[in-house]
């Protein structure tokens, strides 16, 4: 690695009509880091996401990823490029068994076409034994491999959300980007989710994390970006951000903004 | 769609069930040729729209494209054996020239329909569809003028048999002692083919392609996401699906020996549709099933509907024709209250109940 950045956005912009979803967003992710996307419902966060995989253009601003500028790529090609995601509101692919869904992770590091796949060919079958040796490792790995082959949408909330990592794992990431994956856990799930989500940085993947579990981001994350209003107001390790004024006055409301801008 | 044909864990029942497939399928025309030979015509009929069935499988069952102008594809690959192999314009290429390029023209088209819908889905998609199947028959019906390439409604006749060297497979001859007619021997090579593509057809949904598709069906903006390129992977399955119809369309031509744009109205395309559905989207062991039923199921009621009529009644109650689709609109409607899901369904549905996989 030549430098310690891994993702670089600068002067992010995104309107939907007269809503002004991110207004210059900037920020630095570095190498090994889980990084911590907070802030209260309807701040950007999401449409931070949806920006970065390409789900949306950005109407201003530019990420710089591992190196190189990311601009205006297509979804499919942002994966490519080492970004995967998992959604807010889970999107699997419900009809399909669970191991599938992370064999179909595979996809964009595989080549066999439809020649391969009609003529099954030797190099076709290796890549297909290592597509579903890899699928169950992953599938192991997030810990849902008893239901390797229930269909995805019969699996448990949870181990929806655990799914969806191992499917975005597939892609060989090197930054997870995760919309909520504590959403609706209790204690315990969100417990070993945690020691998941540390197992991932252990073997070498960066994580960008979008939460409202406070617990969870500030015991996990090394910093965290706080937005509102589509605008970044703090940004810096768990414990600083937390004691921010203009980070409680956005999660408590603007009474409480005048009393403080009046104190900093 | 391992519960079928599985050596691994019933060799003796799937081997026994395999041959005895194999050998009834092999003596199949003799017994239709016993009760005529229409049978063995209606059989060889069915088997196109088997044809048609699997290829509109790829793009409604496991792409999730709804389709609705599916018989264009069809009428394209008929309308090229038929300008390539009759007197209409003097040509007389052999047949095996001409199903490649006919499957490869019809391929064209297949991305023609798809690059301007990949934004599509649903009803939108089902209307585009829908009008390009009739654009296609449209332009067959009037492209006789000003230079005459269809021959408008007329349609072309004198189309070749298939023939390879001296073997005409329209004529009758007595072969090692068994008197084939013309279509028997045409059974015989559309059977050769239908192996080829069902085994076509199980080796895509296995696969990296087969896989991408049903991504696009369940969720197109998770697929994406994962690093599919849904536009070259959806044009995939309109090229793939298309192709198969241009087959089914040569050998259509070649076993009428005359064909008009009448044959491929908008009903047709709803017809290979209800295959799709009724034997279940997905499944290609149940679209076969759909397709040999849709398409026995209304020739068996021709011949039953007005012996049945004078043996309950001793006359004729009832117009035969309007009987006939009446008894198989109601079939349908049965089917799809009971059996939502079609006759087999789609084999991840049955997934759910087996023991998971070791690594």
């Amino acid at each position: 690695m030549s430098t310690l950045a891994l993702l670089v956005a600068k002067g992010i912009t995104k309107r939907f009509g007269g809503v002004q979803a991110l207004s210059d967003v900037g920020f630095t992710i570095n190498h090994g880091e889980i990084y911590g996307l907070i802030g209260p419902n309807g701040a950007g966060k999401t449409s931070l996401f949806n920006v970065l995989t390409g789900i949306y253009l950005p109407d201003g601003g530019e990420f710089t990823f591992d190196g190189d500028p990311l601009s205006n790529l297509k979804p499919n090609d942002v994966a490519a490029r080492g970004i995967a995601r998992t959604f807010q509101n889970i999107r699997l692919f419900g009809n399909l068994s669970a191991l599938e869904n992370v064999m179909i992770g595979r996809h964009v590091r595989t080549n066999a076409g439809v020649w391969g796949a009609i003529s099954r060919n030797a190099g076709a079958r290796a890549e297909e034994a290592a597509i579903h040796k890899r699928a169950y490792e992953l599938i192991d790995y997030v810990g849902v491999a008893k239901r390797a082959n229930s269909l995805a949408k019969h699996l448990a909330y949870g181990d929806q959300r655990r799914l969806e990592i191992a499917r975005a794992l597939a892609t060989e990431p090197k930054l997870l980007a995760l919309d909520e994956p504590a959403a609706g856990m209790n204690a315990t799930e969100t417990a070993s989710l945690k020691r998941l989500l540390e197992d991932i940085r252990r073997d070498g993947t960066t994580i960008l994390l979008i939460e409202h579990d406070m617990k969870l981001v500030m015991s996990i994350c090394d910093r965290v970006l706080v937005l509102d209003y589509g605008k970044k107001i703090a940004e810096g390790s768990a414990s600083a951000v937390q004691n921010d004024p203009k980070v409680i006055a956005a999660y408590l409301g603007g009474e409480v903004t005048l009393n403080l801008k009046g104190t900093t | 769609m391992h519960s079928f044909f599985d050596t691994g864990k019933n060799p003796k029942l799937a081997w026994t069930g395999l041959a005895l497939i194999v050998v009834t399928l092999l003596v199949l025309p003799w017994a239709l040729a016993s009760m005529g030979t229409a049978w063995v015509r209606i059989t060889n009929i069915a088997i196109l729209y088997v044809f048609l069935a699997l290829g509109l499988n790829i793009v409604v069952g496991f792409a999730g494209l709804l389709d609705l102008g599916y018989i264009a594809f069809y009428a394209v690959g008929a309308y090229v054996y038929a300008l390539l192999a009759s007197p209409h314009f003097n040509l007389h290429l052999p047949f095996w020239l001409i199903l490649p390029i006919g499957a490869g023209i019809a391929c064209m088209f297949g991305v023609l329909l798809g690059a301007p819908t990949l934004k599509l889905r649903g009803d939108y998609l089902a209307i585009v569809t829908l009008g390009f199947g009739e654009i296609i028959r449209i332009f067959l019906n009037n492209l006789s003028q000003p230079i005459n390439i269809t021959n408008g409604p007329q349609g072309i006749y004198m189309i070749d048999p298939f023939r390879i060297g001296d073997f005409n497979f329209a004529r009758r001859e007595t072969i090692l002692g068994l008197d084939f007619t013309g279509p028997i021997k045409y059974y015989y090579f559309f059977l050769v083919v239908m192996v080829i593509i069902i085994v076509i057809n199980l080796r895509l949904q296995d696969s990296r392609i087969g896989r991408a598709w049903e991504a696009i069906r369940e969720d197109e903006v998770a697929a994406r996401a994962m690093g599919i390129n849904t536009r070259n992977i959806k044009l995939l399955a309109f090229a793939m699906g298309a192709s198969f119809g241009g087959v089914a369309g040569g050998m259509f031509s070649a076993i009428q020996g005359f064909i008009s744009p009448e044959s491929f109205v908008l009903v047709e395309s709803v017809m290979v549709l209800a295959m799709v559905v009724l034997g279940g989207m997905g499944n290609i062991w149940g679209v076969i099933l759909g397709a040999v039923l849709l398409s026995f199921v209304p020739e068996v009621l021709r011949y039953t509907v007005t012996p049945v009529q004078e043996a309950l009644f001793g006359r004729t109650l009832l117009d035969p024709e309007v009987i006939r689709m009446l008894l198989f609109g109601l079939a349908l409607v049965l089917m799809m209250l009971f059996r939502p899901a079609g006759i087999l369904p789609s084999a991840v549905r049955k997934r759910e109940l087996e023991t998971p996989a070791k690594p």
